[in-house]
């Protein structure tokens, strides 16, 4: 005889089996996010210019543009865009796991993180190098002048490899100082427990405008390494991984042929090929990704082009006030270099 | 009033020596910890009046200018009255819960109740709140309500661990003991790494579960291995004498346990279940670590994006210290007069 | 009978339910783990763990370089573990004993500072207290540059530089040249375990001398021992036994928390395993040794224990 009490035990295990026996489901990255109405992208918690959310929780910056770009192109709205905030340890299980779609988080694209982290990178989105800021009162002018220095810096990311190839090098005695979050480490720079704070060299421009006074921090003038920034998606689902690098790409190939923001929709009636390729009038390369025609138009309406995008949150509309410098068009003498669409 | 001066302050001359040596001691270190705290500081949001009182007093006004961040964390602003409100309920539900008449059976159905409610109110999407997201939660009511469900729900699975490791079955027996002296063996911080990185990668594909629910399923699993260990002394207290005589009664081993046995031995051990409690209270600030801001994460944020501010970080360390130990010495308190209740009742 | 309503065959039966539940949740996430690695790509195993490291350790027992393996920049963090838990442990036992000693003294301004020390510092979370130790540290001290030494000793935002055996600390570049340094990591760690694990260990040696009859306090005092005599002499040996359990409790706590030196900036083994997944992703392996280790570390101490146990038990007669 079963009591009331069995059944219930026996309900119990058979719900523990169910939750744990669930079938995998493979789904298509792209049909996912349409079902969903909602692209999901992983972005740093708070690098100003990069990703930062305001008080309201409103998300800006350029690797937040280009999920903007990106959600403008699949789902037609740019609003439709979840954001989760990912330090640098949690981003590559975040988007190993399937909780984001797309991880735009000021990544180092390097062979160890493309070829064992079961992630493809998309593209450049910003060609970076790491550099050093200095407090001014100690009188350096070069990074090869830290020798016996601390040098402050966050964990999970490509920068303690880095300095330590660079102190070796240079046969400097170079101590690094790790701290779990960049918070951390910015904070024991300005207490003055480290004499120097390395990280990307945008990073170091957005950590000098929020300083008290940036006028007493000094970034030195070394560039000790590449970082080529870039959003990447999972392995295994080549059609969403051609959106993300095409979505890319007309952000730059927009720049390149003048399209704005502003003229966008004039430039509609153009008769230059190039532009009616991108912006869907005459031949439809929409449908070859597995989108309409109008995917660009609708990117480049949502956050303009890539210039657009660098000068609003990074370049000289911004309180960061970075150089274009490499991420010039190839044109202009840059290494932005967009495959064609066509 | 001599004599107990002369009893507890200078019965000797050792005794003299040393109240002197202390007295004056304590005399100066309190008169400069009131400089410093109360008379020299800055008690108004003013930057200008805290740097010119940097180093001899404190400026209390980096708490009045970011008490909201601070204690609500990334919250939308406009809408802090919701975690607010929320806290409240969950403040004023273990109050409730502290009462002793109040222990029945309604009280569970409060919790889940108040639960629902709680998480209606932080999340929204329903009833015209908009919605926000569990990433934008932090502060304060994110340590409250980390704290009260790692413990709610540990309990069920620590009440189960806690039989197993007195099971007179041997596989149940070994299970619960290797599991209750794996996580008790480990820092709490591998656990949350664990939930922050492997758990993702634990479930099938497709299937993804909020970071703040997965931190909650580690705290709650390494909290349940201690309460068990607590429970399992309340279980070892019980007398032989009340097993013989449910079974006598006819009693099944579910019955027993039910009806007889824990009712009693959870009695006994309410006191150690609050310090638990207050472990896990304390241990919630863990969780900045892996990147979700409860009070101390908070506190880092509202702080460190404020350059003006960030020199009066110890101020605000000072100010959330202040509000951890509210909530951790009342709730010690509580149970040391649990104790005292629990051990009266022995005597009857 | 039935078959069914055998108690032992019941038992059989649960047992089995409940092996097979463990073991099917286990397969069941080993396999999700190793098919999402496989389909993504992800590479596992331990042998990255004979690769170069290929970054610095800023503080280590024996030093450490850059192009040393994986495995020895774990066994770094260990040792810097070992070090804060092994001295951290010596110091909060001293300062435990005199507080939870303190509590009977006949003086009650040192009652009361005993009381409020523990009622203070065991109320607020160990991460706060070590956040502020290690802003005191940092913020308050003078620099390098700055400093004035004491007695050839220097103190500041470098750390704590000692002389030792004639090799005096002296200022060169940055920092300070020569002697023992301490780095303000490690001093803030050691300062914040040591003093909140010495509030627990104070509560545990009160109530173990509690424990003590009062009646061998009354016959020693009539023996004509002092009281400080009394408390070494008497309560304290036979209060040792109820202490020593509760106090390896919190050596192991005091080794487990010395992993929240992630939050500043002191690498032990944890802050090197951390930096190790962010290197090579092998989240899951290095998750592992973190874990392998504590266990250890935890066995190890409860079979000394153990035996410590059975040595000071009473031999009843």
């Amino acid at each position: 005889m079963l009591n009331n009490t069995r059944i219930r035990q026996l309900a119990g295990v058979a719900l523990c089996l169910t939750a744990v026996a669930l079938p995998a489901h493979a789904g298509k990255t792209l049909d996912t996010i349409k079902s969903r109405g909602e692209l999901v992208c992983g972005v740093n918690v708070a690098l100003a210019g990069f990703s930062a959310a305001d008080s309201e929780g409103k998300w800006s910056g350029l690797d937040v543009d280009y999920c903007k770009a990106l959600a403008a192109a699949i789902l037609s709205d740019a609003n439709k865009v979840k954001y989760v905030p990912l330090n640098a340890q949690q981003r590559f299980t975040a988007l190993q796991s399937g909780e984001i779609d797309i991880l735009s988080r000021n990544t180092t694209w390097t062979l160890t993180r493309d070829a064992s982290l079961g992630a493809n990178f998309v593209g450049t989105i910003y060609y970076d190098g790491q550099g050093f800021m200095v407090k001014k009162e100690l009188k350096i002018a070069s990074a090869k002048e830290l020798n016996g220095a601390t040098v402050c810096t966050q964990s999970g990311t490509t920068t303690e490899k880095n300095l330590t190839d660079y102190a070796r090098a240079n046969k400097l005695d170079i101590k690094p100082l790790v701290f779990e979050k960049n918070e951390a480490a910015t904070g024991a720079y300005h207490s003055g427990r480290c004499e120097a704070y390395t990280t990307d060299a945008s990073g170091l421009a957005a950590e000098r405008t929020i300083a008290k006074n940036p006028d007493e921090h000094l970034i030195l003038p070394e560039i000790i390494s590449k970082e080529p920034l870039g959003p990447l998606v999972r392995r295994g689902d080549d059609e969403f991984f051609a959106i993300s690098k095409w979505v890319l790409n007309a952000l730059i190939e927009g720049e390149e042929y003048g399209l704005t923001q502003a003229n966008l929709d004039e430039k509609k009636t153009s008769d230059d090929p190039n532009i009616q390729r991108i912006l869907g009038t005459a031949e439809d390369m929409g449908t070859l990704l597995g989108l309409d025609k109008e995917w660009a138009y609708r990117a480049l309406k949502a956050t303009g082009n890539y210039g657009e995008i660098f000068e609003r949150n990074v370049g000289k509309n911004s309180p960061l006030k970075l150089e274009r410098g490499l991420n010039k068009l190839w044109n202009q003498g840059g290494i932005l270099y967009a495959p064609p669409i066509r | 009033m001599l004599t107990w001066v002369r009893a507890n302050l200078f019965n000797n001359i050792f005794n003299s020596a040393l109240t002197l040596l202390l007295g004056t001691l304590l005399l100066y270190a309190f008169t400069h910890a009131w400089g410093w705290g109360i008379s020299y500081a800055v008690w108004s949001a003013d930057v200008e009046q805290c740097n010119a009182a940097r180093g001899t007093g404190a400026c209390w006004g980096v708490v009045a200018e970011k008490y909201r961040p601070i204690i609500f964390g990334r919250y939308p602003f406009a809408e802090q009255w919701r975690p607010f409100a929320a806290t409240l309920l969950l403040m004023a539900l273990l109050l409730v819960s502290c009462v002793r008449v109040f222990w029945q059976r309604w009280l569970v159905a409060l919790w889940l109740g108040v639960l629902a409610v709680f998480f209606v109110l932080m999340h929204g999407g329903v009833f015209g709140l908009t919605q926000v997201d569990t990433d934008q939660w932090g502060g304060l009511p994110l340590t409250i309500a980390l704290a009260s469900l790692s413990v709610v729900g540990a309990f069920p699975l620590a009440v189960f661990l806690a039989l197993g490791r007195v099971s007179a079955l041997p596989v149940i027996r070994t299970l619960s003991t290797v599991y209750v002296e794996l996580i008790r063996g480990v820092p709490l911080i591998s656990v949350l790494f664990m939930a922050s990185f492997l758990f993702p990668l634990f479930m099938p594909e497709g299937m993804s579960i909020d970071v703040l629910l997965r931190v909650l399923v580690a705290m709650i699993l390494f909290a349940a291995a201690y309460l068990a260990e607590v429970m399992r002394g309340g279980l070892q207290a019980i007398p032989r004498g009340q097993y013989e005589a449910a079974a006598s009664l006819g009693l099944t081993y579910w019955q027993t346990q039910r009806k007889i046995i824990l009712p009693q031995a959870l009695a006994t051990v309410v006191p150690g279940i609050m310090n638990n409690f207050i472990s896990t209270f304390k241990d919630t600030s863990l969780v900045t670590i892996v990147s979700l801001y409860e009070l101390t994460g908070s506190l880092d944020i509202a702080v460190n994006s404020d350059p003006n501010w960030m020199p009066y970080k110890l101020e605000g360390y000072l100010f959330i210290a202040a509000i951890y130990f509210v909530f951790c010495f009342s709730l010690s308190r509580y149970s040391q007069w649990v104790e005292r209740q629990v051990n009266r009742g022995k005597v009857h | 009978m039935t078959f069914w309503r055998n108690q032992k065959i019941r038992g059989w039966l649960y047992q089995f339910a409940a092996l097979l539940l463990v073991a099917l949740c286990v397969a069941v996430l080993a396999d999700n783990t190793l098919e999402n690695m496989r389909t993504r790509g992800i590479q596992s195993g331990f042998g990255f763990l004979s690769q170069p490291a290929g970054f610095d350790i800023s503080e280590s027992l024996f030093g450490f370089e850059s192009t040393q393996p994986y495995w020895q920049a774990f066994l770094t963090g260990l040792g810097n573990t070992l070090k804060v838990a092994l001295i951290g442990i010596i110091l909060t036992t001293i300062l435990g004993v005199l507080l939870g000693v303190g509590r009977f003294s006949q003086n009650i301004l040192i009652r009361g500072l005993c009381l409020t020390y523990v009622e203070i510092f065991r109320n607020i979370p160990l991460l706060l207290q070590l956040l502020m130790w290690y802003l005191v540290c940092v913020e308050w001290l003078p620099t390098a540059r700055e400093a004035e030494p004491f007695l050839g000793i220097y103190l500041t935002k470098a750390g704590l530089a000692l002389p030792w055996f004639g090799d005096v600390p002296v200022k060169a570049g940055f920092g300070i040249k020569g002697g023992v340094t301490l780095s303000p990591e490690f001093f803030a760690l050691l300062l914040g375990l040591t003093i909140y694990t010495a509030s627990y260990i104070a509560e545990i040696v009160r109530s173990g001398i509690a424990s003590v009859p009062r009646g061998q306090l009354e016959a020693a005092l009539s023996l004509g021992l002092s009281r400080a005599q009394t408390m070494r002499l008497i309560q304290l040996p036979q209060a040792l036994r109820v202490i020593i359990p509760p106090l390896t409790n919190q050596y192991l706590n005091l080794t487990k928390n010395s992993s929240l030196a992630v939050a500043v900036g002191y690498p032990e083994l944890v802050s090197i395993a951390n930096t190790s997944i962010n290197q090579t992703g092998r989240a899951v392996e290095c998750i592992a040794v973190i874990m392998a280790v504590y266990l250890t570390l935890s066995l190890l101490t409860s079979v000394l224990m153990n035996a410590y146990n059975r040595r000071a038990a009473i031999k009843e007669r």
